[in-house]
């Protein structure tokens, strides 16, 4: 790791303007399930400034490979084969290294491995749907899957996900936690799918899209796909308002 | 016009979903071979672990009083001492064998999470002044676009509580409570309602 210094400083004010407000009547779920009272702000004190952080020891030699991690010996997860990978960036624009990343996603079918899915679609005895990394000390990550398909889901009577993977982020603040989900560029469900309405900035859905990455491509295997992740800046500077004496 | 600040924004937060527990606690989803444990899982403290040993059980409620049964609950808190196990912990070494992250999904049945912990000692507030014990929680769940921030305190602990920085600033006094964990013996039960009368008190953090 770089001798960089750990940060200490509060998180920049979240926007939550930017974010999906809490109720969305569009999406059913949320009605029954989001905070009606407002928040109380709560600027970062230590337990929200550190955070855990997860060491290479937690991850297995496959965890980024969802193509085999699931297979049988010999054996691949059947579907579009494709790359993803990006930087976990700070709203700074500084890598954040060693950020755990966790994705979980739908087969190439739009089915989930899972007890709850009713979908008809066919598992893949091949396809776990679920890998994980760290970032590299610039913030880079990269994985391994096959395309997940669209699926339809219960909310309204003809409600389809476009293609997307999952995400959970960690930074090194526990303030920094998220979980968001990637979208494909072209995709023409995304603009009509109620879980992408919930965010009301359309810059806001555009930053979950991932873009064809052509460059990026291992030519006769897998097509790339680039996607940015950014989390909360920090304050550049500590000048603590303590009163004399303290 | 002026020079731009070149700041990015935050990736906007998308619910987690159904599947959830897929990506974050695999083998509780019944997808075993991947991953050895699901990650935060099983006691927090170990025998060499400082501190008073605890169980934190609760549930998360919707707007009708139904639990949620899809629902993962993450907590972080500090040692027996008061400090983090995190490199923005600049006060001093933690306790080794306490990592102070967990995490716990929903029962399927009934939606209980369970957490084996220890009681935390007093953090300082940004002013220097201690705040009382308590613990940081977030919570997603299909239905929840943003995951929500709050905090358990100790019913135990009444005078910390009282000159609490952050609990005295809580305008309405009655939601206070919806903050504080009962303890029951080695058990402190933290229950959380999404909405409704005794709606949590969460937070912008
Ligand atoms: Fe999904």
């Amino acid at each position: 790791m770089r001798n960089t210094p750990p940060e200490t400083t509060p998180f920049f004010a979240r926007d939550r303007a930017w974010h999906p407000p809490a109720l969305t009547p569009g999406y059913k779920t949320s009605i029954l399930r989001s905070p009606q009272r407002a928040l109380i702000s709560l600027e970062g004190t230590r337990s929200e400034i550190t955070g855990p952080v997860f060491g290479h020891n937690i991850l297995g030699e496959f965890d980024n490979d969802l193509i085999v991690n699931y297979a049988k010996p010999g054996e691949m997860a059947i579907g579009e084969r494709i790359l993803v990978h990006g930087r976990v960036l700070d709203e700074r624009g500084r890598g954040v290294a060693g950020a755990l990343v966790e994705f979980w996603q739908a087969n190439a079918g739009g089915r989930y491995r899972h007890k709850k899915e009713s979908y008809l679609a066919a598992l893949d005895p091949n396809f776990g749907g679920f890998g994980r990394t760290i970032t590299d000390e610039e913030g880079n990550y990269v994985f391994r899957t096959i395309r997940p398909g669209a699926y339809p889901w219960p909310n309204g009577v003809n409600d389809w996900r476009p293609a997307h993977i999952h995400f959970s982020v960690f930074g090194h603040g526990f303030a920094q936690r998220l979980i968001t989900q990637m979208y494909f560029e072209g995709d023409p469900m995304i603009w009509i799918c109620p879980i992408v309405k919930t965010i009301p900035d359309e810059d806001a859905v555009k930053g979950l899209i991932a873009a064809l990455d052509m460059n990026n491509n291992i030519p006769h295997d897998m097509r790339a796909y680039k996607f940015d992740i950014v989390l909360r800046g920090r304050r550049s500077t500590l000048f603590e308002n303590r009163k004399e004496g303290n | 016009m002026a020079q731009s600040l070149n700041y990015l924004k935050e990736s906007a937060s998308q619910t987690a979903g159904p599947y959830v527990h897929i990506g974050c606690t695999p083998n509780f989803a019944g997808i075993t071979g991947v991953y050895e444990d699901d990650l935060g899982s099983g006691p927090m403290a170990t025998e060499k672990t400082r501190g008073e040993r605890i169980t934190i059980r609760g549930f998360v409620y919707d707007g009708t009083g139904t639990a949620l049964k899809d629902a993962v609950i993450e907590i972080w808190q500090a040692d027996a001492d008061g400090l983090y196990n995190s490199p923005s912990e600049t006060r001093g070494a933690a306790d080794p064998n306490f990592f102070g992250w967990a995490r716990c999904p929903g029962d399927m049945a009934t939606g209980e999470f369970v957490f084996e912990t220890i009681k935390p000692g007093r953090v300082p507030f940004r002013d220097g002044r201690p705040m009382a014990p308590h613990v940081s929680f977030w919570i997603v769940a299909r239905g929840i676009n943003i995951g929500l921030n709050t905090r358990m305190y100790f019913s135990d602990e009444d005078a910390a509580n009282a000159e609490d920085p952050i609990l005295s600033r809580i305008e309405h006094r009655m939601r206070v409570p919806t903050l504080i964990g009962k303890r029951e013996g080695d058990t402190v039960r933290f229950d959380i309602h999404l909405q409704g009368e005794n709606e949590t008190v969460f937070f912008d953090v």
